[in-house]
């Protein structure tokens, strides 16, 4: 009996990813070859279009890599943030360059870490044109690779004490140490490497990635391709592991501990590895994040950002990627632009709308997220992916036709 | 003939209760071997022990001639300690369940515990995990395409002889019971068992099932070359298809034997049905 698998869904994602970067590249540079006039305000680069884009890739990988964990693992781990914070202090710290680090680090006379990517690649192929391009984009993949490693590293002497605990005891300790850290990274006496309780920043950003002419206009803008394009490849990792044999056993694990030990699966060794796994991706996430909001500091990755990220989680469904990363996009719109009117003061025919002041879009946000919750339960996707849909619907045509 | 399996001194006690009081049992290779016993009998728990799920509070057990599990009271249990403490153990060896499955000893649950959303296809791949040599980055990568085939392969071979090839892409839940008892028996045979243990396989069975489990049974033994351990309440099934038999009575073993020496035996028949009160 031959078990082929069919190579057909690869390719198929595959191409969907590539058409999606594509037209991201499209969509940002369409303003470029409209006569100036013509611009729709929504396609300006100024746009919250872009922001809520950019800010979208950013958290959907964040969201997949808790997904990892908490949906085809079953840890239920809140230490996101932590991770995230790990993720972005590494990557600034390693990509501020050393000119501005006198600039950034005034306070404490300098920084302690005397060096940056950017820099040791520019000195290698020269700091202008493409060598300029070359040594960013190196300094900029192997920064955020080693901000990854050091989010995992920390998942590992964590997870050596706290894996042992279940459920809401997991929650529990992996909150704290996402607490902890950052309370750690906003201490005066790790000044000259965290520049303490003040934010780094200088660093390469998203729009760094834009290509300019020397008059500094823009001739290609790759600012939202950027983290497209990283977080497809991380998801797409991610949907490699889950589909592997080692993702099988996650899984197996999530649905009866008891039974995959039976079966000779280590527990110890796999919770670890979906942790580290997990924090790594996490890690990135947060390195981008430090790019989108263009600065790194401490007290931003709080507690209400890893509950964001798990209520998105939920949203889209526990156990399915592609519902975390639809459910992204359509939580980050609406907090960032499509609730936005709910905030300003508006005046209908002279009265004003009653309720309508700077609060308010979280007082509806609220009110959606329970209904979400309240009739959504397993949230958009439950544990399906978006190709499930597509062949069920496909096979209820033929059965239909 | 060889002992694959070998049970000595074996106590496990919950607090004070001894659910299993020196326990000593051998198995052999190539034997189907029945532990039988009332409710409460402290069977599972044997069950239990032997796999690495419970650390026995005193005892050894054996496993291909290697001691797998091994264990002497210390620390606060040695004053509720009840049983007899030889001594000679000094070693203390508490493996996890997986480490013992490796070595070829693969068991089955009393209460089903399939994962019950997986396919059924998969719950026999997952099981074969413990025998996958690539890495987790290899895996992830799909370097190990070769190996993952053959054990699609494998897979396959082994719903057929299970008989449940025609249903592989149905949730392991959707399952009549019956099928789900083969399914957790193909799995175990999935981790490469060379002992195979069964915890009441035909629990919850009616007599036409049960039949056919006892032929599935000696079929499996025959074309896996298995030696069988098995826990069962149905006396058709145990008579039927045991070399050997143990019987436990509240933690202790009252009597081994052929099937015949079993039926035949007073104090079985007395823990089974009551000693009565004018006897």
């Amino acid at each position: 009996m031959i078990q082929k698998k069919s190579k057909k869904g690869a390719v198929t994602a595959l191409i969907a990813c590539l058409v999606l970067l594509a037209a991201v590249i499209l969509l940002e540079n369409i303003s470029l070859f409209l006569p100036a006039g013509s611009v729709p305000n929504v396609l300006k680069p100024t746009s919250q279009l872009f922001a809520v884009l950019k800010k979208g890739a950013v958290y959907s990988l964040a969201a997949v890599s808790m997904n990892l964990l908490n949906g085809f693992t079953g840890l239920f781990s809140l230490g996101q943030a932590g991770f995230m914070l790990l993720g972005a202090y590494t990557y600034a710290i390693l990509s501020v360059p050393v000119a501005d680090r006198a600039a950034v680090y005034y306070l404490y006379g300098g920084s302690a870490v005397n060096f940056s990517f950017q820099d040791m690649f520019g000195s290698l192929f020269g700091a202008e044109g493409l060598g300029g391009a070359v040594s960013l984009g190196l300094g900029v993949a192997i920064s955020m690779v080693l901000a990854g490693c050091v989010a995992a590293a920390f998942a590992y002497l964590i997870g050596l004490p706290v894996l042992r605990l279940k459920s809401d005891y997991l929650a529990i300790a992996t909150l704290g140490f996402a607490e902890i850290i950052k309370a750690v990274f906003q201490w005066q006496a790790l000044g000259p490497v965290t520049n303490g309780a003040n934010m780094i920043k200088s660093f390469p950003t998203f729009s760094s990635f834009n290509i300019t002419r020397a008059d500094g206009t823009v001739l290609l803008r790759l600012s939202t391709f950027f983290p497209f394009l990283v977080s497809t490849i991380c998801i797409a990792i991610i949907c490699l592991l889950i589909n592997s044999t080692y993702g099988r056993a996650f899984k197996a694990i999530r649905e009866d501990e008891t039974a995959a030990e039976a079966m000779g699966i280590n527990l110890a060794k796999h919770k670890m590895l979906s942790f580290c796994t997990s924090a790594f991706f996490a890690g990135v996430s947060g390195a981008m994040f430090a790019m989108f909001v263009t600065n790194a500091q401490a007290k931003v990755y709080t507690t209400t950002m890893t509950y964001e990220i798990l209520l998105i989680v939920v949203i889209g469904g526990i156990g399915s990627v592609s519902g975390s990363v639809m459910a992204t996009f359509l939580y980050v719109a609406c907090s960032e632009w499509w609730l936005r009117f709910l905030d300003n003061e508006t005046f209908l025919g002279g009265i004003q709308v009653p309720f309508l002041r700077a609060g308010f879009r979280m007082v509806v946000f609220s009110v959606v997220i329970m209904i979400v919750v309240l009739f959504f339960r397993r949230g958009l996707m439950g544990s399906r992916e978006l190709p499930d849909l597509l062949k069920k619907r496909s096979r209820k045509e033929a059965a239909g036709s | 003939m060889n002992s694959i399996l070998r049970v000595e001194n074996v106590t496990m006690q919950f607090g004070g209760v001894v659910a299993v009081d020196n326990l000593n049992l051998e198995v052999n290779e190539g034997e189907i071997v029945a532990l039988i016993g009332p409710n409460g009998a402290g069977k599972t728990t044997a069950f239990n022990v032997i796999t690495g799920v419970y650390q026995p509070t005193n005892g050894r057990v054996s496993f291909l001639g290697d001691t797998i599990v091994e264990n002497h009271p210390q620390g606060k249990l040695k004053k509720l300690y009840k049983g007899e403490h030889t001594g000679d153990y000094t070693q203390v060896l508490a493996p996890t369940p997986d480490k013992i499955t490796k070595l070829g000893m693969a068991r089955t649950f009393q209460n089903i515990r399939l994962w019950k959303d997986q396919t059924v296809f998969d719950n026999v791949l997952i099981a074969m995990h413990c025998r996958t040599h690539t890495n987790f980055l290899a895996a992830s990568f799909r370097l190990n395409h070769v190996e993952e085939q053959a054990q699609r392969e494998r897979v396959a071979q082994l719903l057929d002889t299970v008989d449940l090839y025609d249903v592989k892409d149905e949730p392991a839940a959707s399952l009549p019971y019956g099928k789900q008892r083969r399914l957790e028996i193909a799995r175990a045979l999935a981790t490469q068992p060379k002992l195979l243990l069964l915890d009441e396989p035909a629990a919850g069975m009616n007599p036409q099932e049960t039949q056919e489990l006892t032929a599935f049974i000696s079929r499996v033994r025959g074309d896996f070359k298995l030696t069988v351990f098995l826990i069962e309440h149905h006396m058709d099934l145990v008579m039927d298809i045991s070399d050997r038999i143990y019987v436990l009575d509240f933690g202790k073993l009252i009597a081994q034997g052929t099937p015949e020496e079993i039926q035949n035996n007073n104090r079985v028949i007395d823990a089974y049905l009551g000693v009565a009160e004018d006897a």
